[in-house]
Parts: C-alpha cells; sequence; structure tokens
C-alpha cells in the first residue's frame, strides 16, 4: 500500500515539475507516451482488419471438385480416397484435388485426419494402460495401439515377455507421456499398430509439442532433423511436431538414472529461446498453408532473426512476412 | 389461411424481396484453428457459426460397428434472441432442433466409411431472424467439408410459406422471422440437392394439399440455389488454401 502510494505521489510531483517546466500540451504528451509504454504488450485488432494470410505462389491452380460432384463417367476408372460410385459415374465425396495414378483416382481434400500407412513415423501421446498393450492418440479417426511386444525392454535384453512384464507397464509408459514410433502395420478397420524398436525411439523428454494437420507434411526418408541452430525436430507424419534442444536427443538409451538426470535437468534460456522460435515459425508456416520440413522450417528460422524479440512473431503480419520470404526462398532455390 | 398481408400488391414482401428472392448469404470456411473444420454462415439477419470436432475414437458405449455415429449440439446464443433467451441449450426445441439436424447431416455423411467412430457438430446461432435451422444446416454443411468428411452431396435446407397475389396462391421462399411470427405456414426442407433426395421435411401449421407442389417446389429450388452460393465459397477456400501444396498427377 504505501509503495503506490509514494510512487503515485512522486508521479503527480514529478508531473507537476514538469508541467511547470515546459507547458500543458507537451506534459500531456509525455505522460500519454509513458503510459503507451506500461501498456504496449496489450494489442487489440478489428475483425473487420484481419490479416490475410494467403501467400501468393506460382503454381497454376489445379482443378478442383466437390462434394456431389461427377468426375467421370466412364466406368473403367477406379475409385480411391475421396470418390464414389453412383449410377454409371465416379462422383467426388470431399473437396479437393484429383490425384489419378494410372487408373486409380483419388481425391485428397485440403485437411484431413491422418491416415497411417507402414513405415510412417508419428509421435503420440498414450491414453490407457491396456492388459498388454498401451492406446495411443496420434490425431486418426481411430486410436493406436502399441504392443507391448513391439517395445523394447529397459536393459535391453531380448526374451519372452512374463506375466511380471505386464505388471511393470507402467512404469515404462504412463497415462500422458509422449512418444515417438513408428507404424508397424495397419488392422482391417483402419486402426494402427505402432513400434519403437529402435534406438530413436521410445518416450520423449523435455520440450514442445505442436499439432499441425496432416496434410501439410511431407513424406520423406528422415523425419528426425538436428536443425544447425540448436534444436532437434521430429516431424511426425501425422501432424505432430516436436521440438526439444539438441544435448537431450542424442542420449535415448542408456540405464534409468541417466534417463531421469537428464529429464529433471532444466534447459538454459537460451535454448527455451530457440525453440520457442522454431515453434512461431513453424506456426507462422501453418498460417499460410506451406508445407513443413526441416529446409522450410530453417528458412522461416533465418528469416525471422531479423526479429529480435521472439513474441514479436505472434503478431500476424509478422508471420505473412516470414511466411512470405520463405517461400520466396524456396522458389529462387527450386528455379537453380 | 395465410395472412393476407404477406406480400403487397406490386407482389413485393415485408422486406421488400420477391417471391422468388434468397437473402443474402454470406459464409467463410475455416474460421477456427481448433477444430477439425469450421464454418460461419449469414443468411440475411441470421448469423450461425459451426464446428466439426472428428472423426475420433468413438467411446465404448457409443460405438456402433458398422458406420460412425453423428452428435449434434444447436444451441442458440442469449443474445440472438429479442428476448435474452434463459438457457442456451438443453431446452426441448433445442434438442428438437438437434435431432433434426442429426437426421438431416446422416443422409449426407457417408457413414459407413468410419467404423466405430464418431463426428460431433457443434452450432451456435448468434442471432436468430428467422431460418435458424435452414442456415444451421447449411454451416454444418460447410464445415464438414472443411473438416474433409466425405459427404454424398451437399445438405442444403430452406424454407418456404405460402401467400395470395391477387387471388392466385404464391409461394414465398426463406422465411424470415416477421413473416413466421405472421402466423403463416413454413415448410422446411433439408435435402441433397444434387441428387434430389430429401433428409428432412418439416411443417409448422396446416397447409391443404392442393397448394403443396408449389410450396414445395419452392423450396427445392431455393435448396438448389443455396447450393450454388455454397459451392462458389468452397471453391473460393480451395483456391486459397491450396496454392502451396503439392499435387502428384501421373
Amino acid at each position: 500500500m504505501s509503495k503506490t502510494s509514494s510512487s503515485s505521489r512522486f508521479v503527480i510531483l514529478s508531473f507537476s515539475c514538469v508541467f511547470v517546466c515546459i507547458g500543458l500540451f507537451e506534459t500531456f504528451q509525455i505522460l500519454l507516451i509513458c503510459f503507451l509504454k506500461m501498456t504496449s504488450h496489450v494489442k487489440i485488432r478489428l475483425a473487420s482488419e484481419r490479416v490475410n494470410h494467403s501467400v501468393p505462389s506460382n503454381n497454376a491452380l489445379p482443378r478442383f471438385y466437390t462434394p456431389g460432384e461427377v468426375i467421370t463417367g466412364m466406368k473403367d476408372f477406379m475409385r480411391g480416397h475421396g470418390t464414389y460410385v453412383e449410377g454409371d459415374s465416379l462422383k467426388s465425396s470431399v473437396a479437393g484435388v484429383m490425384q489419378k495414378v494410372n487408373k486409380l483416382i483419388c481425391i485428397r481434400p485440403l485437411k484431413s485426419r491422418y491416415v497411417g500407412e507402414i513405415g510412417d513415423v508419428v509421435v503420440g501421446r498414450v491414453l490407457e494402460v491396456q492388459q498388454k498393450r498401451w492406446k495411443i492418440e496420434t490425431n486418426s479417426r481411430l486410436d493406436s495401439v502399441l504392443q507391448l511386444s513391439s517395445v523394447n525392454l529397459p536393459g535391453g535384453e531380448l526374451r519372452r515377455r512374463s506375466a511380471e512384464d505386464e505388471q511393470m507397464m507402467r512404469k515404462h509408459l504412463e497415462e500422458g507421456d509422449l512418444i515417438s514410433a513408428e507404424v508397424q502395420s495397419v488392422f482391417s478397420d483402419g486402426s494402427l499398430s505402432l513400434h519403437t524398436r529402435s534406438l530413436k525411439y521410445g518416450k520423449l523428454g523435455q520440450g514442445i509439442l505442436m499439432k499441425v494437420f496432416p496434410s501439410l507434411i511431407k513424406r520423406r526418408k528422415n523425419h528426425f532433423h538436428q536443425l544447425p541452430c540448436g534444436v532437434s525436430l521430429i516431424i511426425g507424419n501425422n501432424g505432430f511436431i516436436w521440438i526439444s534442444p539438441l544435448e537431450m536427443s542424442s542420449n535415448l538409451e542408456g540405464n534409468k538414472d541417466e534417463l531421469e538426470t537428464i529429464e529433471t535437468q532444466t534447459v538454459n534460456r537460451s535454448d527455451r529461446e530457440i525453440m520457442a522460435r522454431v515453434k512461431n515459425c513453424i506456426a507462422a508456416l501453418v498460417a499460410s498453408k506451406m508445407m513443413l520440413d526441416d529446409t522450410s522450417i530453417m528458412f522461416a528460422y533465418e528469416e525471422s532473426l531479423k526479429y529480435d524479440n521472439v513474441k514479436d512473431l505472434l503478431d500476424p503480419e509478422a508471420m505473412l512476412d516470414v511466411a512470405f520470404l520463405t517461400e520466396h526462398r524456396i522458389n529462387y532455390i527450386m528455379e537453380d | 389461411m395465410p395472412g393476407p398481408d404477406l406480400l403487397s400488391n406490386q407482389g413485393l414482401r415485408l422486406d421488400g424481396r420477391r417471391p422468388n428472392e434468397l437473402r443474402r448469404i454470406i459464409c467463410k470456411l475455416g474460421v477456427f484453428t481448433q477444430p477439425d473444420g469450421s464454418a460461419y454462415l449469414e443468411q440475411g439477419n441470421t448469423k450461425v457459426l459451426a464446428a466439426v470436432y472428428g472423426p475420433h475414437h468413438a467411446a465404448k458405449s457409443k460405438s456402433l460397428q458398422d458406420g460412425v455415429v453423428v452428435n449434434c449440439q444447436y444451441s442458440m446464443a442469449t443474445f440472438s434472441t429479442g428476448e435474452r433467451k434463459n438457457r442456451p441449450r438443453g431446452d426441448r426445441k433445442s434438442l428438437e432442433i438437434s435431432m433434426h439436424l442429426r437426421q438431416a447431416l446422416t443422409a449426407a455423411i457417408k457413414t459407413e466409411l468410419y467404423p466405430r467412430s464418431q463426428i460431433d457438430i457443434y452450432v451456435e446461432v448468434l442471432q436468430a431472424d428467422g431460418g435458424a435451422f435452414c442456415a444451421s444446416v447449411n454451416a454444418a454443411t460447410l464445415a464438414l467439408i472443411d473438416a474433409g468428411i466425405p459427404l454424398r452431396a451437399y445438405a442444403c435446407a430452406c424454407s418456404a410459406s405460402m401467400a395470395w397475389l391477387n387471388g392466385e396462391p404464391e409461394a414465398l421462399v426463406d422465411v424470415g422471422h416477421v413473416e413466421e411470427a405472421a402466423g403463416g405456414v413454413v415448410l422446411t426442407v433439408a435435402s441433397l440437392p444434387s441428387t434430389g433426395s430429401i433428409g428432412l421435411l418439416e411443417q409448422s401449421h396446416r397447409l391443404h394439399m392442393d397448394y403443396f407442389n408449389i410450396v414445395m417446389s419452392r423450396a427445392m429450388q431455393g435448396c438448389r440455389d443455396i447450393e450454388v452460393i455454397l459451392d462458389k465459397a468452397v471453391r473460393e477456400h480451395l483456391a486459397e488454401g491450396w496454392t502451396k501444396q503439392d499435387v502428384v498427377t501421373i
């Protein structure tokens, strides 16, 4: 109480001094500027003045199909995802672009839930611990399954899973843990069976998880990236992106004590700033619906360095600027 | 008998429209980032927001073996009507409209593709000026398209009423709140216009069989006109969002 009253007294005193020295209008201006500096982190925008995030591109617009539209009347085409047969014509069931592979016609929508294929790398969250398996959420239409026989036991032995292992499941992975895994197989109803039978997959420690929609992720050979700016990135095919500091990723296996010390170690401030900047860059690319892979994220990071304050990247104008410059650079590289 | 003052001598309605004119429709897809699909639609002064979540894993008790479970929730904001609405959702009328919405949309969604999954559709009416159910169906269709859920065709809904012009019956399309309150019959049709099939048909008062065909055909024509408008909006949204993604054609 006394602190605020003394500071307000000081303000009144300084105000009166300044008033005496300069004059009424200038005093008012100075006071207004001081007041604005205190509240400068609040940004209010009108809905009618919203920034349009679409970045113009060189590609010509493809032909779009909308639900119920007839694609072709000929019978010798096979129907893929996004199409259905009515009468003797093939009709589209989603709004998107046609993908034709010889005689197979698919319509790919702009946004959809993740549809898994064998060999995809996914990042998921454990939902529940069941009898001999874990249920994992992977942004698809059904929850995925991680069998006990598909994980590496701690200690690395190759042995038959006993009843004891079933009791110890919770020690390995609990509800709420994040894991990176690979799709082993797809069940007949469409749900995925995952496995972590490699040293690079497994439970994830400290980092940032970002959820984007899966159609922005390109299928690549490698989904684990170590960016030169100092973060390690896992781009899951299901649209979950994991950003973590570099030192943590190199030591995923090892005995329990080492893992625990790594998990409780605080990440230093500079690493956290770099991770936050990468996150904001990814958000900027997603807002302008650009494809995500390690090159585009790295370009976006370099373009964003001109904004010293990481939180300035949250402005819609800054996001559009970063996305526009990244698109420009990618086109430049492609032309060469 | 419909009120005689719904149509003037020159053939103009209470808000100045012709009998076969729809109200102005403005719509936008993808207004929210959190749900899988979202849309905003304005039909005259009626403003509606729709959000779609899914398809995701259905709870054991609710899942069906052979198709997807569609859940709809219709809610009106407290500031949407002239008098403050005390209960935004859960009252009898909202529950009935939720069921109708579910019936109309289940007719359009290809449910057999997603066994054991669930789709949740939430519709919020921000301003109700007549035809809120029709605007909800249209907005929900746009939200489903935005979420990438396969549909048999667009599901459009339109209402129609009847009035007298120089002794002849004349059907009025897209009734507003004032015309509804005047006491005339209101026929609401939710259909799939490209196939011509009907998902839901509802009528408020009594209508003589002789005049039913006139009103019905006017409402179906209204659905077809709305489909053209929604299709145009979907194509604009695709053009905006597609320019950077790969297209593979072999």
